[in-house]
């Protein structure tokens, strides 16, 4: 069964990993997101993550089910932490165990794509000097829209 | 019928607030809450004109229908990972 959520607690590979795969599977990818320092030339300090948590948490449920139907694996987890976030620190965590590695790689890939495009998350930047700004996002696909408005909104 | 409306991130600074019940005189649909909404003046006014919004957790668009007891998020665009 995969195992999803949104999460306030730092996250731990080692935890996060353990008893994930199978004895048939031979290959276990680990993707993890952490924080860096800078974006577009600015120095950055760290990052505050915001969910609609209820949705967010259904959101990965369903991306893991989508996993499970392109790539023949249940042994799936991922987590997406919310919150106040230094320099360094683990922001999302995605492993994914199969027999063997090229559909672990995909797997893996195909998740965090999902997760980018759709799930309810959103993220302030925290500059060094004290400004903050929330991350210009992405438009989820197939969602509202004016009729005949361009899918960028323009 | 009453409609919980859910502000997240830019939208919950925005408006000051996270979360708002409205009683809107039924049958309505999203774009009929938006157009109470804006009708309500600042800061509700500075709502986008094409939002995107999930109705009971799940993306919708402006001519989903609304029921009793619905959950009406206003997403900005994601920011996830």
């Amino acid at each position: 069964m995969p195992k999803v959520a949104i999460t306030e607690s730092p996250i731990r590979a080692e935890e996060f990993l353990a008893d994930l795969p199978s004895s048939s599977d031979g290959a276990m990818v680990l993707f993890l997101g952490v924080v860096r320092d800078h974006h577009d030339g600015r120095a950055v300090k760290g990052l505050v993550y915001e969910a609609y948590r209820e949705m967010a948490e259904e959101t990965l449920a369903l991306i893991a089910t989508e996993v499970e139907e392109r790539f023949g694996t249940d042994r799936i987890a991922a987590l997406h932490r919310i919150g106040a976030l230094g320099i360094g620190e683990v922001a999302t965590a995605i492993a994914v165990a199969t027999p063997h590695r090229a559909e672990a790689y995909d797997a893996s890939r195909y998740f965090l794509e999902e997760l980018k495009k759709r799930l309810p998350v959103w993220k302030r930047e925290e500059y060094v000097g004290g400004e903050s700004r929330w991350l210009e996002g992405t438009i989820p696909p197939g969602t509202a829209r004016k009729l005949g408005e361009r899918e960028d909104g323009r | 019928m009453t409609i919980r409306i859910l502000f997240f991130a830019s939208y919950r600074e925005l408006l000051g607030s996270g979360e708002l019940l409205l009683d809107l005189p039924g049958p309505g649909t999203v774009s009929d809450l938006l157009q109470d909404l804006w009708d309500r003046g600042e800061p509700y006014s500075a709502l986008p004109a094409s939002p995107v919004v999930a109705v009971n957790r799940e993306f919708a668009t402006l001519d989903t229908l609304l029921e009793e007891g619905d959950e009406v998020a206003f997403v900005p665009p994601v920011a996830g990972g």
